[in-house]
């Protein structure tokens, strides 16, 4: 066993094993933390993987911004735990039959149907950091300007939203 | 033929203003009117009219101008159907001109009259209201007489035709709700029905004219009829101008549809000048004279027609010597005059009959404006007489009043009977120098105009008819003869009625228009002098007529004519003038001519006539199909009975209970009921838990892939 | 050296997660963190296949993905926020008022 292997695996094992705990986790709060390491741990993936730049961005946007903006409402609205209810008695078994079921089927098609298959990063290769920026923004402004500017203005719009939605009218009372 | 290249030239691209400058101030009263005092409505109908008049002048000008080329303006594309093709186009030849130039010119003058007409009318009759609807109608009389006269072919003549058909309907019915002396009857709305109707039957003639004109010829248009008119059998031309003759008797009062025109002077007088003498009636005459190139074709028509035109001048004559109220007597004289036209175009002496035409619509215009201002004063006198009355109570003099006129203080006093006349010679002298000038020319006394157009025609009568010569000469006699009878009993001798003597002139706005037709009607003749080198008329109709013949003055004939008539009047002389008529005297003809003169004084009956044999048959055959036929046999016992007891029997016990309840009804409870339980197990799927949702996205997701496996 | 497969494999483990994580979980909240998870699942296949195939357009796509999410967790956020106002609750299972 290689020592890149290795690393894989015990990093896939604290990825699986954090989001399972987000997933059972009774405190939102606790599910929220899990999920941070989750995301770090696929950030390190993406290391692994030659994307310095989608590392970084998924520690500052992810961990960073939208984690935090979780929490933030989580403890705004008091919601860490809610009141033990069972209206739906067969979705949980259920649920959890047919995750496995995909998990399997989506195993198997992708293993045997993705093309290509291969190694990634060859052996010894050094990944240069700020080629692959370069090399990467090059991409990102040459052939997805238009994308990217669209991106903003989606991102714009979302703003917009965000503060009509949750503005109060005059006069009302909440 | 010869549709011009001048079209650009000239003032010809004025025509269609002949027609809208009349309707737009028909809409300017319509719009605007009801914030418009009397005066400015009557002046926009007025200017109106003269604008009219304005484009006839000019465009006559340019067609001086061009040498009298007829000039086709197209205006509008109407209907386009297959090879029918029909436009509104103007024609503007000399003899469209013509008319255009009386009947605006002449239609202006009535205009300005009616102005002071319509405002003693309107206060007598207490409706200031309609003042405006009167100058509105008048106005659409104008255009339509326009449409009338300027349409380029039959069938644009004919919507004219109607058009003003229906305004002399609305003019005749005016004062609908009451009679001619203001008393609440249908009198008027019935002579409206009865001139509508007559003029039905006369139209009805005409559009047989016009389809058969279609299907020999193709083509309404004027000159492509006549062009393609000699390739075809002269039966069918036979046919066309006879069918057109009724249309002619209808709408130009010819026997035996002319009873409508006396009933038609229920209307204001303004209009018995304007419609029912001087300008629509002869739109027949103008109808035959447009279509000489067909009647030249056939001469047994072209004999029919003036022979037709001949008795009914004869026959109208007659009647007119019977008359007692004023404008009667004027009707059955336009009938009588317009009987001289449609002989003389029946003849082929076009330019006679439209010089007649010409003349006559100056001369009578005149006698009926003349009559209306008779008319009124006669109101003025009355009302005066009746003030007089009541201040004073004289009980004696209302005895002798009652005695004098012969009816009833009560009875309403009729202002247009000239039994209630007399002696207006000194309380109306300008009425009677002006009344004096129409019945001069009407008479046909030289130099009046009457004398020369008259003359012309009674002239080409004995060339080729003499029978016609014959029966026009009698009745130029009797048209003398009754003119002479009502200047004598109108105008002479004493007031038989207080209202006559205290009678009192009209205002400068109803005499100066009379001033005007008074020239007219005393120089109007210089039109178409007898002489070499006069017949200016003739040469301006020679434009569009072709051919036609110019007689130099023949002193026979001219002479035995003049002779007849101041024989006729010196006859009315010894009759009513020498010894005038007393009040409540009879007639002094009565008891010499007996029932001869009962005749004429009952029109020879022919209304009554009318009524026993058409008139009243038709109604009894119209309540027996009303009431026997359509009532009781079909719609009692073939509707209800037959039809509708059958129906019912099958519907309910074949249709209803079987087919319907037991069938469709049953199926389509079933398919709802179906469709109900159906939808009531499906619902318990939507339990609105977004994670039950997600789950079955997740088991399709699943199967899908599970599919893509198996595969 | 690993091979591209046992990228893809944690990535549907990681997927399957969060699919789980949607269906049983009741707080609002917490399924929307399990979106985001499926979200970083499929990124992470995509990003393992750009890696395989040398070009950047999978990382470029990524990073699409990830500002367009975070967009959605703003809007997200903000109407759990209000329905928060409306229901004083956030489980979806109270959230049922649309049932037939």
């Amino acid at each position: 066993m290689t020592l890149d292997l290795a690393l894989f695996l015990i990093l896939a094992l604290v990825a699986v094993a954090t989001a399972l705990g987000m997933l059972f986790s009774k405190n939102a709060v606790y599910s929220a933390l899990f999920l941070v390491l989750n995301f770090v741990t696929v950030a390190v993936f993406y290391l692994l993987l030659g994307a310095p730049f989608i590392a970084m961005a998924q520690i500052t946007v992810y961990a960073g911004a939208i984690m935090v903006l979780f929490l933030f409402v989580i403890m705004l609205l008091g919601a860490e735990r809610l009141p033990a209810t069972n209206v739906l008695p067969w979705q949980r078994p259920l649920a959890i039959t047919l995750t496995v079921i995909l998990a399997m089927e989506s195993t198997y098609l992708l293993l045997s149907r993705a093309r290509p298959s291969g190694s990634v990063l060859p052996p010894g290769a050094e990944v240069n950091t700020v080629d692959n920026l370069r090399a990467m923004a090059m991409t990102l402004f040459n052939n997805y300007l238009l994308p990217f500017e669209v991106t903003s203005v989606l991102l714009l719009v979302a703003m917009v939203g965000v503060i009509v939605l949750v503005r109060r009218e005059k006069g009302q009372k909440s | 033929m010869h549709l011009s290249e001048s079209v650009t030239t000239g003032y010809f691209f004025l025509a269609p203003w002949l027609v809208f400058a009349p309707v737009i101030g028909l809409l300017i009263n319509i719009i605007f009117g009801g914030r418009l005092s009397e005066k400015a409505i009557g002046t926009v109908a007025s200017l109106a009219s003269g604008a009219s008049f304005v484009v006839s002048v000019l465009l006559a000008w340019s067609l001086a101008a061009g040498h009298g080329a007829a000039v086709t303006v197209p205006f509008l594309e109407w209907i386009h159907i297959g090879d029918l093709e029909l436009d509104w186009a103007f024609r503007v030849d000399s003899l469209s001109t013509t008319m255009m130039l009386v009947v605006s010119g002449v239609g202006t003058l009535i205009h300005i009259y009616a102005i002071g007409y319509m405002h003693e009318d309107v206060r007598f009759k207490h409706d200031p209201g309609r003042f405006r609807r009167f100058f509105v109608f008048l106005n659409l009389f104008i255009a339509m007489m326009m449409i009338l006269v300027s349409g380029d072919s039959y069938l644009m003549l004919f919507v004219g035709w109607e058009g003003v058909g229906l305004c002399s309907f609305l003019l005749i019915g005016f004062w609908y709700d009451m009679d001619t002396l203001g008393r609440p009857s249908w009198a008027n709305s019935n002579a409206a029905k009865k001139a509508f109707v007559t003029n039905r039957v006369g139209d009805f003639g005409f559009l047989i004219a016009a389809f058969l004109m279609f299907w020999a010829f193709g083509s309404f248009q004027f000159d492509e009829v006549f062009e393609a008119a000699h390739a075809v059998a002269p039966g069918v031309i036979v046919a066309i101008t006879l069918f057109m003759l009724i249309g002619v008797a209808g709408k130009s009062a010819q026997i035996p549809l002319y009873v409508w025109l006396p009933d038609a002077m229920a209307g204001p007088t303004p209009v018995s000048a304007l419609i029912h003498a001087a300008t629509m009636v002869t739109a027949g005459v103008y109808l035959i004279t447009r279509s000489a190139e067909l009647y030249t074709l056939v001469p047994q028509a072209q004999y029919t027609v003036a022979m037709t035109g001949a008795i009914t001048a004869l026959f109208a004559a007659t009647i007119a010597v019977g008359q007692y109220d004023i404008k009667k007597v004027l009707a059955y004289s336009t009938i009588s005059q317009l009987g001289f036209m449609v002989a003389a175009v029946g003849m082929g002496a076009f330019v006679a009959g439209m010089f007649h035409l010409v003349t006559h619509a100056f001369f009578k215009a005149l006698l009926f404006l003349s009559a209306g201002s008779v008319i009124l004063g006669l109101e003025r006198g009355h009302h005066h007489a009746e003030h007089a009355h009541h201040e004073k109570k004289p009980i004696g003099k209302s005895g002798k009043s009652k005695a004098e006129s012969g009816h009833d203080e009560h009875e309403v006093f009729d202002p247009g009977d000239m039994r209630n006349m007399g002696g207006l010679r000194k309380t109306m002298p300008v009425t009677f120098w002006l009344y004096m000038i129409g019945t001069l020319a009407l008479a046909g006394i030289v130099p009046f105009a009457g004398f020369w157009s008259k003359d012309e025609i009674l002239l080409d009568a004995s060339r080729h008819y003499p029978a016609v010569y014959i029966l026009l000469s009698i009745a130029a006699f009797f048209t003398a003869f009754y003119m002479g009878r009502q200047i004598w009993l109108v105008f002479f001798g004493e007031p038989r009625h207080e209202a006559a003597a205290h009678a009192e002139e009209s205002k400068p706005i109803i005499t100066v228009p009379l001033m005007v037709l008074a020239a007219l009607s005393l120089l109007g003749g210089a039109l178409n002098l007898p002489f070499e080198g006069f017949h200016q008329l003739g040469h301006w109709l020679e434009y569009t007529l072709h051919e036609v013949e110019a007689f130099p003055l023949n002193l026979q004939v001219a002479g035995v004519s003049t002779l007849v008539a101041l024989f006729a009047i010196f006859l009315s002389w010894l009759i009513y003038g020498r010894n005038p008529l007393k009040a409540g005297q009879p007639d002094p003809l009565k008891k010499p001519l007996g029932f001869i003169f009962t005749g004429m004084e009952n029109k020879w009956f022919v209304d009554e006539g009318y009524f026993a044999v058409i008139i009243n048959p038709f109604k009894k055959l119209s309540y027996f199909l009303a009431d026997v036929v359509d009532w009781r046999f079909w719609h009692d016992w073939f509707h209800e009975t037959v039809i509708a007891g059958t129906y019912n029997w099958l519907s309910n016990i074949g249709l209803n209970l079987y087919a319907d309840q037991k069938g469709i009804d049953a199926f389509a409870n079933w398919l709802g009921t179906a469709t109900q339980s159906l939808s009531a197990t499906l619902r318990k799927v939507q339990t609105g838990f977004v994670r039950s949702y997600a789950l079955s996205v997740l088991l399709g997701v699943v199967l899908i892939l599970g599919y893509l496996i198996v595969k | 050296m690993i091979p591209v497969e046992y990228y893809i494999v944690l990535s549907a483990i990681l997927f399957a997660i969060g699919v789980a994580g949607v269906l049983i979980r009741r707080n609002a909240l917490i399924i929307f963190m399990s979106i985001e998870l499926m979200l970083n699942a499929a990124n992470l296949a995509v990003v393992a296949f750009s890696s395989v195939l040398k070009t950047f357009s999978g990382q470029v796509f990524v990073f699409f993905v990830i500002a367009v999410a975070a967009a959605e967790v703003a809007v997200g956020l903000a109407l759990i926020v209000e329905i928060f106002k409306a229901k004083h609750s956030i489980d979806v299972d109270q959230m049922s008022s649309l049932k037939g």
